[in-house]
This record gives C-alpha cells, sequence and structure tokens, in this order.
C-alpha cells in the first residue's frame, strides 16, 4: 500500500513539475470545459482532469482518451480565470506515458495510404510530436 | 531593409505552395523583400508544452540564432507560433538559453524578432498603403478571416492580436476591397493534427466552423495555416463547392493583379 502511494504521489508531482501548472488553484467553475472544441469525443471534461489531479487519482487520467483527443488548441488556458494552462497539464499526461522506451501511440503504417497522400507535411510533423516520443 | 523569410516543411509541398508563391510576389511588389533563410530546418509544427523537454527547442532555436538580431518572417501559422514561443522561451529562461546555446556551440543573439508576413502588411506598409496598391479591389466578394489557434493563442507569448476579438486578417481583408465577414467561431479550432489520429473528430469541428461562415453568408474563408485549410476542406460544404477556402495571400496577389491563375494550384 504505502509502495502503490509513493508511485501516485510522484505521479501527482511530475504532473505538476513537467506541466508547471498548480492544479489545486482549480475551482471547478467548467469554463475550461464550456469551451472545449472537441469535448464531445472525450471520456473526461477538462475540467474532471483537473477534479482527479487534485482528488490524487492520476491513474485515471493515464486511462483516459481525454488527453490523446485533445487538440492543443489553448482555449481553455485563454478562458481559465485561475490562469491554469490546460494545454500543458494535457501534454504531461500524455508524456508520462510517451516516454517510455518504445511506446508510440500512433505508427505510420497505420494512417490509410490515400490520407497519407493528402495529408499536409504540417499534420504528419505534428501528429507524429503528439504521439510519439 | 529585407526580411529574412522562414517557410517551414509545409509550403514547399505541392498544396500549399501557392500561399509561399503569391506570398512571396505580392511582397515584392509591395517593396518588402523577403530573403529565404539558408540551410533553415522544420520548427517542429507544434511547440514542446512541457518545461523539461529541451531537445524539440532545437531545431527551432536554429532559425533564431541564425536570424542573428534580423527580424524573421513566416507565413505559415505554425511556423510562426512556434518559432515565436521558442523566441520568447529564449528571451526569459536562461537555463533553457544557455543549455541550447551551448548545444549549438554558437553565442545567443539577442532577441530576435519574429513577424507574421500579416504584422509586416500592418506595421511596416500600413493598410492605407497596401489599400493605394490594390490594382482590383475585390468588390462585393464575401471574405471571412478564419484565425484558427496559432497564431492568437496563448495571448501572452503570440502578442499578435486580441485573442477573442481579432481584427488584423479583416482589415486586411478590408484594404483589399473584399466586403467583410466576421463570424462567431473564426478562432474556433479546427481539429489541427487530429487529422492523423481522430478523423472524425476533426471533421465535426471543421464542420461546425464551415456551417456557421455559410450562415453568416461567407462565400471564401481566408487563412494561413496550411493545416485548417486541410481540415476545412474535407468538410461536406466546401466538397460540394458551397464555400472555398484560401490561403490569406491568394486573394491579395489578386487584389494586386498579379497572374493569379499561373500561381494556384
Ligand atoms: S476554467 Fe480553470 S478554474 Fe475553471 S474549471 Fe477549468 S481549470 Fe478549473
Ligand atoms: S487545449 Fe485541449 S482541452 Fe483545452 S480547449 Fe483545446 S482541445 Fe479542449
Amino acid at each position: 500500500m504505502q509502495k502503490q502511494n509513493n508511485a501516485v504521489n510522484k505521479l501527482h508531482s511530475e504532473i505538476m513539475e513537467r506541466s508547471g501548472q498548480d492544479f489545486y488553484n482549480c475551482i471547478q467553475c467548467g469554463k475550461c470545459t464550456a469551451g472545449c472544441p472537441v469535448l464531445s469525443a472525450m471520456d473526461l471534461h477538462p475540467r474532471e482532469v483537473l477534479l482527479y489531479l487534485q482528488l490524487g487519482q492520476e491513474e485515471k487520467l493515464l486511462s483516459s482518451k481525454t488527453p490523446w483527443i485533445c487538440a492543443s488548441c489553448f482555449t481553455c488556458g485563454a478562458r481559465c480565470i485561475k490562469n491554469l494552462d490546460l494545454s500543458r497539464i494535457m501534454e504531461a499526461i500524455r508524456v508520462k506515458i510517451l516516454r517510455p522506451r518504445g511506446a508510440a501511440c500512433l505508427s505510420p503504417g497505420e494512417i490509410p495510404k490515400e490520407q497519407l497522400e493528402k495529408l499536409p507535411q504540417q499534420a504528419l510533423v505534428s501528429g507524429f510530436r503528439k504521439y510519439t516520443r | 531593409m529585407s526580411y529574412l523569410y522562414f517557410p517551414g516543411c509545409t509550403l514547399k509541398d505541392k498544396a500549399a505552395s501557392a500561399m509561399e508563391k503569391t506570398a512571396l510576389m505580392a511582397a515584392a511588389e509591395l517593396g518588402l523583400p523577403l530573403e529565404e533563410i539558408d540551410e533553415w530546418q522544420c520548427c517542429g509544427a507544434v511547440y514542446p508544452l512541457t518545461e523539461d523537454e529541451l531537445i524539440t527547442l532545437v531545431s527551432p532555436s536554429r532559425t533564431i540564432f541564425a536570424a542573428k538580431d534580423r527580424p524573421v518572417v513566416t507565413l505559415c501559422s505554425a511556423c510562426y507560433h512556434v518559432l515565436k514561443r521558442t523566441r520568447q522561451r529564449l528571451a526569459a529562461d536562461k537555463d533553457a538559453r544557455d543549455k541550447i546555446s551551448s548545444y549549438l556551440e554558437e553565442e545567443y543573439p539577442g532577441e530576435t524578432p519574429v513577424l507574421h508576413y500579416l504584422e509586416l502588411l500592418r506595421d511596416e506598409l500600413g493598410w492605407d498603403a497596401l489599400k493605394e496598391k490594390v490594382k482590383m479591389p475585390l468588390e462585393g466578394r464575401r471574405l471571412a478571416a478564419y484565425y484558427g489557434c496559432m497564431l492568437l493563442r496563448p495571448a501572452e507569448e503570440m502578442a499578435f492580436d486580441n485573442p477573442e476579438r481579432p481584427r488584423i486578417m479583416e482589415d486586411f481583408l478590408q484594404a483589399l476591397g473584399a466586403e467583410v465577414i466576421t463570424f462567431p467561431f473564426r478562432t474556433k479550432c479546427c481539429g489541427a493534427y487530429l487529422a492523423v489520429t481522430e478523423k472524425q473528430v476533426m471533421e465535426d469541428a471543421s464542420n461546425n466552423i464551415v456551417k456557421m461562415a455559410l450562415e453568416y453568408g461567407a462565400e471564401e474563408l481566408t487563412t494561413s495555416c496550411p493545416l485548417c485549410r486541410y481540415n476545412l476542406e474535407q468538410t461536406p460544404a466546401v466538397k460540394e463547392g458551397k464555400i472555398k477556402v484560401s490561403f490569406f495571400s491568394e486573394p491579395l496577389a489578386e487584389a494586386l493583379n498579379l497572374e493569379v491563375q499561373e500561381v494556384t494550384n
């Protein structure tokens, strides 16, 4: 139990340090969520991501689709009355999953050939930057 | 004076080359010569969002270091975003600056200005001067500006325009003589790189934008982001020809009467 708690605490501080965001400042107002353009595809709302961080239930975030649906559009951060940059929190969760050797959430073989030919270079570079390390 | 020009990976590609060709022709016509940076490298397309990731800052930093203190001009919204945030980070974060400078084995050159082409038009030329250069005003053409995310947010770092009520592109289109349509979703995200992994989510996001523009009576959406253009073009309304999407420099070249047919794809 102690060991498990340590692992959770470590994850907690990793997300805070890597994102540079003190998520305890969130007052759960939901403004971030109201403006998110891809909300309907998320299993946890941006506000709930902050809630689970505050509750110390980060393991819920590691299995959530939400960080992978987030398009890094910076709208939530622009609207947050507490000046929290949620795009950085989403990225900290993604890199936690992606950094261990061999982890990747996208491989070139997964992209259908006709789509691959049409997609602008910028889509591929940004996609691989976000889904692999 | 001439400005350094950073094209980025996408504008050398067939689909987006129209932006580069029209913008360079217009720049020459307007007396704003752009000189391509030697041996430039891709900016990485997204800015690294964790405090401890410096390696992906190296490539955009090369551009900042190579520019010395000359202004760097970009056309692509993503290049502008990444280069500008890198510039802000290098200026503000001594630790990151020292590490990158030592990795590149180069002295940090100081605070290189990073400009978007639209800023060059607004601040160096001015809308009135642009208006005077227009030979074929786009009269009666209902054009709407689509900003997307990368030019505007985060506002403190980008310092480009008001993030919720921008006007630079509307002012630009007005100078070209168009009938400017201002619609509510002009700063909403098109779905960005979800085009690669979550096609349906991207299409839904883009569809909302295009439908809103149509509802407000726009016949053309204009952008400076190749990925926004691609995403918006995947929507039914664009595929059915109800509305089109262009790069902002295409109506510019047209208004300046610069052989448009030859340069668009
Ligand atoms: S807008 Fe800010 S304070 Fe409000 S719920 Fe979202 S993160 Fe919390
Ligand atoms: S940055 Fe991510 S979570 Fe925030 S509004 Fe945009 S898509 Fe939603």
